[in-house]
């Protein structure tokens, strides 16, 4: 791969599936900022006012550790899935963002790099419930749907309709824009029973190891 | 032939159901309930269906996928699944094979799309590497570049079915109904459905060669127990599932909208 540099802005955000990995050149620190975990490769893609600087996959570990750092994430170098920090966790690979009595559920870089790509996303109703342990809906990935399990309980009040359209978004910002619904919580104390990014990352990384 | 009758020790006991000629909409209606509501493996196998029929994904649109004016006028069933994938027309020449495991069945095998997907092609190529030049072609079983199964997946929180259906033969007439894929896979390399697939039939001696070396095959991982379909009848029939055979009025409004589109 060859280093490039531009002082061309872009105009929205890009996520690259591809062996390009983009750099603000003097780790400015800037937004919107989006993981991609793909088979390894992890991409950090970001907006910069000083341009672009394409770095080799061969010093990857070095800015993702930087980057780690600022963006207050926590890296599984072994697997390359990422987490955050301040999410709960499932064991069934499902994110949650809580928000006082409401979540935020998504799917994890773990899930979506493990799936493939994903090409469908069942959603539920708005004013559906949804149940701590439960399925309330799938991914398709080529040839398989998966289900979605549920971390916490509660009524649905929003689902990401833009997964309709883009369910890759799921893959490209597993955390971000690919969350898939949003719950008015019945029972904040099952957050309790979720892990946090240091034991999920544990768990991702005990699971890998057994196969 | 006599199959294995013994428990072998220290693996893990899987139900073998055999049936022949069960409509494809009754077994998708079974495999759906056995996968969420049994806590044991299954094996599936199927001789044909007694009508030919399309079945999608699902997430498959009839817009997309099927020629709706001849479906329509020659009454061919349309059926969504509940499982991923793409578009495939059956008939009384199509062979189909399920496997229902619990996440734990299989030793190291992670319960996601492509590790099953690879056992499976290990399963299928210990049967069919003596027949012909078998490959696991992105997620198609080939015989060299001419695909003869297709797979499709669902997998739950404990569990998973791959189900496949392989053209033992079919009626290449059948294929009128259907459109060509937007998304294929790269080997198929635009070629059209006759040309892509080729029929086990003139490759592998019989089908019950294929389907006592499948079983023999599996006897490697599983203590095979044969089943009878009369024994179901204590499992729920209740539970409501994703399957769903399209009606004629959904079939006509995707077919207005097809003919929008072409305009």
């Amino acid at each position: 791969m060859c280093a490039s540099k531009s002082n061309a802005r872009p105009h929205s955000p890009t996520c690259h599936e591809s062996d390009w990995h983009l750099f603000d050149a003097s780790w400015v620190p800037i937004h919107p900022t989006r993981l991609n975990s793909l088979r390894g490769i992890r991409t950090i893609t970001k907006h910069t006012h000083a341009g672009f600087l394409i770095m080799a996959m061969a010093s990857r570990l070095m800015w993702a550790s930087r980057a780690a750092s600022y963006l207050k994430i926590s890296t599984c170098p072994r697997a390359f899935s990422t987490v955050i920090k301040d999410l709960k966790y499932a064991d069934t690979h499902e994110w949650v963002k809580v928000d006082g009595s409401s979540a935020t559920i998504g799917i994890t870089d773990h899930a979506q790099d493990h799936l493939g790509d994903v090409v469908y996303v069942e959603l539920p109703e708005v004013g559906s419930s949804v149940n701590q342990g439960k399925n309330f809906g799938a991914v398709e990935s080529v040839k398989a749907t998966s289900d979605v399990i549920s971390p916490v309980s509660g009524e649905v009040v929003e689902v990401n309709t833009e997964l309709n359209g883009s369910p890759g978004l799921v893959n490209a910002s597993p955390y971000e824009d690919g969350w898939i619904l949003k719950v008015k919580l019945s029972n904040n104390g099952e957050v309790n029973s979720l892990m946090d990014s240091e034991q999920y990352s544990k768990f991702c990384e005990e699971e890998d190891a057994k196969h | 032939m006599a199959l294995p009758q013994a428990i072998k020790a220290g693996l893990p006991c899987m139900n073998l159901l055999r049936m022949t000629a069960v409509p494809i909409l009754e077994q998708l209606y079974l495999e759906e309930r056995l996968l969420r509501s049994s806590a044991e493996n299954w094996c599936i196998i199927n001789h044909g269906t007694s009508l030919p029929t399309i079945v999608m994904g699902i997430s498959g649109r009839p817009s997309e996928l099927v020629e709706l004016k001849p479906v329509l006028r020659d009454q061919i069933p349309v059926i969504r699944r509940f499982s991923g994938g793409g578009t495939v027309i059956i008939d009384n020449g199509t062979l189909f094979v399920s496997l229902i495991c619990n996440k734990n069945a299989i030793p190291g095998l992670q319960p996601y799309p492509h590790p099953i997907m690879s056992w499976t092609g290990q399963l299928y190529g210990q049967v069919l590497c003596e027949f012909g030049d078998f490959h696991l072609r992105e997620n198609d079983y080939a015989f060299n570049s001419h695909k003869f199964g297709g797979n499709a997946q669902s997998i739950i929180k404990d569990r998973w079915i791959h189900h496949t259906s392989f053209l033992w033969d079919y009626d290449a007439r059948n294929m009128e109904y259907l459109k060509l894929p937007s998304r294929a896979p790269k080997y198929r390399s635009a070629r059209s459905h006759v040309e892509f697939l080729c029929r086990m039939k003139d490759y592998v001696p019989s089908r019950t060669s294929f389907i006592e070396g499948t079983i023999k095959s599996l006897g490697g991982h599983f203590s095979i127990r044969p089943f009878d379909l009369d024994e179901l009848g204590s499992l729920s029939s209740s539970l409501s599932g994703s399957t769903k055979l399209l009606t004629r009025q959904e079939l006509e409004e995707a077919c207005t909208s097809q003919c929008v589109a072409v305009r």
